[in-house]
């Protein structure tokens, strides 16, 4: 902090908080309106959704004033940066979010654990994650990634008499307090080792040659604390059962938020660190991530028959891709790659949003144990529904004309741009294996007779949820690059400026 | 004899952390294994005020205190998600949560 011990706070700064103070003030409200209402059963999730959607005006409002900003604003002393990039991520949380407060309308009526709080724990979770991905600084960093982490430890463990809730819960705080223990050293060993808590400053004067080992070991522990929270392998092991376990509402939280947030702020750490603040030990080090975290996560969910622990494996199978662009980034610099990063974190949140939004139409009260055979006849029973899953699977795929797909092109043509092609091969190949899981729902959906078929709540709520991941989905992949008519900058031009302000 | 230095403090703290990662992964009982993760913390309190000494400025000291605070409401949240364990399972031997494994 080379900033005065007591930094003011004007209405500057507080502009630059706002999405993060929504969140948050927002969370604020909601524990206060449950306080007050005692035992009375409120709609929450409709008290809570519009807190989502003005975080999301807040941050695409900002995200057309800051590109002309000089200096850029900053707030807490320097501690919280706004830029495009941050606010691009807070976009994505801000969509995650609101999808999953209103799946958690339809899902905890069902399973009468309709309450306040869990929408307040939603709510500051997200304010966690833009602080997360919005920060280089040590005390910032540490705190978001706190405040994101401890409401979805809750969360996991909200059905509090279901024996599946409260184990995902233990498992997913044990791991995830043990890595944020690493994170918590890491940080603190490259302070002990240049006396800066900024890792724009530290890490960038840290790896030149003469390094002392502490910056180095510090460093490395700083990236074990983020492929812990982006479910990387060898670092991926609480996944399958976390999301298994966790109300699906909160799975879908995890996968489509949690992963933007935490690739947000690698993404950010990687390119403040700078070409000299990463080792090529390092960039070599995440290759191997990247390959290995693709291949388990695709041959585990192989032989998956759950289908929330299929798609917890699907999801850390497209952290390994998302990983490819990040190890090209840090061997080689090139920004392009980050960019494909942000634009593939969209449409990844999107299609799996969706995903689990079906599931949670279709589920009952079994939807933790709903599998793949479950599906059978589905494709007949409950047409659009159907549909639409069967569009997130072909994106899931990488089958254009859907946002996965064009996401894939954009990291593997930015990879093989920049000499990158044994690990294209690999990406590749990995993307025909996944083929396979993902087709069997389709093969369920359609080419099975319904021996059993589900019975089901038709839900509104869950239905828009559904129509605009597809509409998303779609729209990612047949417009990438003229999205709407009227807006500013395409969203492949945006994800550019975006990557490009982060300095 | 020679003062004690950012080393031996550093050295110092090594040595707690690695006490607390082998409590994590040897125990069976989440108790202890909380206990642990406490004993991580704190030895990363140790390196904050160590290195906050040898810089001569207070971003580690600050730093510090936030570490206390968050640890304090981890240790709130991990207790209230081992006694709904407990409630369910009646044991808290972390071994015997593999409800979810294949």
């Amino acid at each position: 902090m080379t900033s005065p011990l007591f930094p003011r706070i004007d209405a500057a700064a507080m502009a630059s908080l706002l999405p993060f103070l929504v969140f948050v003030v927002g969370g604020l409200l909601v524990l206060l309106v449950d306080a007050l209402a005692g035992k009375r059963r409120l709609p929450w999730a409709w008290i809570a959704a519009p807190v989502p959607v003005v975080a999301l005006l807040a941050a695409a409002v900002r995200l057309g004033a800051v590109s002309g900003l000089t200096p850029r604003p900053t707030a807490f002393g320097g501690q919280f940066v706004e830029d495009a990039f941050g606010l691009y991520v807070t976009v994505v949380i801000a969509l995650a979010t609101l999808s999953a407060v209103v799946l958690s309308d339809v899902f905890l009526r069902r399973m009468d654990r309709y309450r306040g709080d869990y929408f307040a724990l939603l709510l500051f979770s997200a304010g966690g994650m833009c602080l997360f991905s919005s920060s280089t600084e040590l005390l910032s960093l540490f705190l978001g990634l706190e405040l994101l982490s401890i409401p979805v430890y809750i969360l996991s463990g909200f059905f509090r008499r279901s024996l599946e809730s409260v184990e995902a819960a233990m498992k997913y705080f044990l791991l995830g307090a043990f890595s944020s223990a690493l994170f918590l050293l890491g940080g603190a060993l490259v302070y002990a080792g240049t006396g800066s808590t900024d890792l724009a400053v530290a890490l960038r004067g840290g790896f030149q040659p003469g390094a002392s080992g502490l910056v180095l070991a510090g460093g490395l522990l700083l990236l074990t604390g983020f492929l812990f929270k982006t479910a990387a392998v060898p670092f991926h092991m609480w996944t399958p059962d976390v999301y298994e376990g966790a109300p699906t509402a909160v799975t879908a939280f995890m996968a489509a938020a949690v992963k933007a947030a935490a690739f947000g702020a690698l993404a950010r750490a990687l390119v403040v660190a700078g070409p000299s603040g990463v080792p090529t030990a390092a960039a070599g080090f995440l290759w191997w991530v990247a390959v290995l975290t693709m291949t388990v996560g695709n041959l585990a969910a192989l032989g998956q028959q759950n289908i929330k622990r299929m798609l917890a494996y699907s999801s850390i199978a497209h952290a390994g891709y998302m990983m490819v662009g990040l190890a090209v980034f840090a061997a080689t610099g090139a920004r392009e790659l980050l960019a494909a990063v942000l634009f593939y974190l969209l449409g990844y949140a999107l299609m799996n949003l969706g995903a689990f939004a079906v599931v949670i139409l279709w589920g009952g009260e079994k939807e933790e144990h709903l599998e793949i055979s479950d599906l059978a006849g589905m494709g007949w029973k409950s047409p659009t529904a159907a549909v639409a899953l069967a569009l997130f699977m072909i994106s899931l795929a990488g089958i254009p004309p859907t946002g996965g797909f064009f996401g894939k092109y954009l990291l593997f043509r930015g990879a093989v741009t920049q000499g990158f092609v044994p690990l294209v091969v690999i990406a590749v190949l990995n993307s025909a294996v996944s083929v396979y899981y993902y087709f069997r729902v389709l093969v369920a959906l359609y080419m099975r007779p319904a021996t059993r078929p589900m019975e089901y709540a038709p839900s509104v709520a869950a239905g828009a949820v559904i129509a605009l991941c597809a509409l998303g989905v779609l729209v990612l992949g047949i417009l990438p690059d003229g999205l709407v008519p009227g807006m500013p900058s395409s969203l492949i031009g945006l994800v550019r400026e975006a990557v490009a302000a982060v300095r | 004899m020679a003062p004690v230095g950012m080393p031996h403090l550093l050295g110092l703290a090594g040595v707690l952390f690695f006490i607390g990662v082998l409590g994590m992964l040897t125990r069976r009982n989440a108790l202890t294994v909380f206990m642990g993760l406490e004993l991580q913390l704190n030895a990363v309190n140790l390196v904050l005020v160590t290195a906050a000494r040898h810089w001569h400025n207070l971003d580690g000291q600050v730093l510090a205190f936030f570490v206390i605070a968050v640890a304090a409401v981890e240790v709130a949240v991990g207790l209230s998600i081992l006694i709904a364990v407990q409630r369910v399972r009646d044991t808290v031997n972390v071994d015997d949560l593999s409800a979810l494994s294949e």
